[in-house]
């Protein structure tokens, strides 16, 4: 039986599917059988992040609609051999997803893989509330800032109240939080929520707290997940989150602002304060 | 920079505001949390009924759901106006 865990948020733009797919490649890179599903019907953006965005030929509302079969559907990761994406449809709109259909798809991935990560859409609609329908674990992507930390809030509602856990009273979801976008320098001077605070306010336990980072962007550009870096901060603090997820206990690293050399102050560039 | 902003008599650092901000949103959040769907509606419908015979503000009203093992609580909270602003209306 296979994990499921979605990666969801409420508000758009925090990094959840930066951090799907990073969390996805992680775990298939400690060689666990891993498959990542995206949900945003309409929007889809997994398959650039993942970089094979030029490899996709069915999507999950074909295999939903019984035009083609899982296997056609998933595309096998260049980089890791235990690592398939399930692409959105981009045409078609969301109501073209079933609770039926995404249970099926999922049953039947269950057999094959060890985690199926769920990447959600923004917002709190049907495509969303799919997306973590069935889901066993949730990693919710928080920005240090109160939209987020709201949103953040209101999925933590959803999750325990519209998920089949819940309409089953089966143990809940377990809720994990992931900080993303998180500035030191910024918390120093008092102009960004610090990590404790969103703690205290969402009060679930941390999974990562990955600092802002230019890694992220340029692995988006390349269509590499950001776990691949591993020499970057993000990349390390991904594979931290994943060592977590899998149940390791490993030191927080990234939460305060690091020192810079003498050298690197000389030269400025390069290296992340 | 630290001894300057508090020479100049140091405001509130943004982010101590953000985190008022939210810890009363978000308790507010949980507070409807888990309730069934036809809450808000049941609430807009008594507040009509009440406001047929009493003046009371629109926000006069908080209504909640409270439920132990075998029983469920509807408790109904309304701010009546003093006497003297009743009567005028």
């Amino acid at each position: 039986m296979a994990k499921i865990i979605v990666v969801t948020s409420g508000k758009g733009g925090v990094g959840k599917t930066t951090s799907a797919a990073a969390i996805a490649t992680g775990l298939a890179l400690r060689g666990n059988k891993t498959v990542v599903i995206d949900f945003d019907v309409g929007l889809r953006n997994l398959d650039l992040i993942m970089g094979c965005e030029r490899r996709v030929v069915y999507d999950l509302v074909n295999v939903i609609q019984g035009e083609a079969g899982l296997k056609q559907a998933m595309i096998r990761d260049k980089r890791s051999e235990n690592l398939h994406i399930l692409p959105a449809s981009q045409t078609r709109d969301k109501d073209a997803l079933t609770l039926e259909g995404v249970e099926k798809v999922l049953m039947d991935l269950s057999e094959e893989f060890d985690y199926i990560i769920c990447d959600s859409p923004a917002g709190i609609e049907r495509g969303a509330q799919l997306a973590l329908y069935f889901a066993d674990e949730a990693v919710v992507v928080t920005n240090p800032e109160v939209s987020s930390v709201r949103d953040s809030d209101r999925i933590l509602g959803l999750l325990s109240s519209k998920s089949r856990r819940a309409e089953q009273n089966r143990d809940p979801i377990k809720e994990h939080l992931l900080v993303t976008r998180y500035n030191p320098n910024r918390v120093n001077d008092g102009d960004m929520l610090n990590l404790d605070d969103i703690r205290e306010i969402l009060a679930i336990d941390l999974v990562g707290l990955i600092p802002e980072s230019e890694a992220v962007l340029r692995a988006s550009n390349q269509g590499v997940p950001v776990i691949h870096d591993d020499k970057s901060d993000a990349g390390q603090a991904y594979a931290d989150t994943v060592s977590r997820l899998m149940g390791e206990d490993v030191p927080l690293r990234f939460q305060s602002v690091q020192k810079r050399g003498l050298i690197a102050r000389m030269f400025g560039g390069g290296g992340r304060r | 920079m630290r001894l300057l902003d508090f020479l100049k008599g140091e405001r509130k650092k943004s982010a101590s505001v953000a985190k008022e901000r939210l810890q009363i949103i978000v308790a507010h959040q949980r507070g409807h949390r888990g309730q069934p769907d036809y809450m808000p509606m049941l609430e807009q419908e008594l507040l009509a009924v009440i406001r047929r015979y009493v003046k009371v503000d629109q926000d006069a009203i908080n209504i909640s759901l409270d439920s132990d093992n075998d029983c469920s609580v509807l408790e109904l909270n309304v701010t009546l106006p003093n006497e003297g602003e009743a009567a005028k209306s």
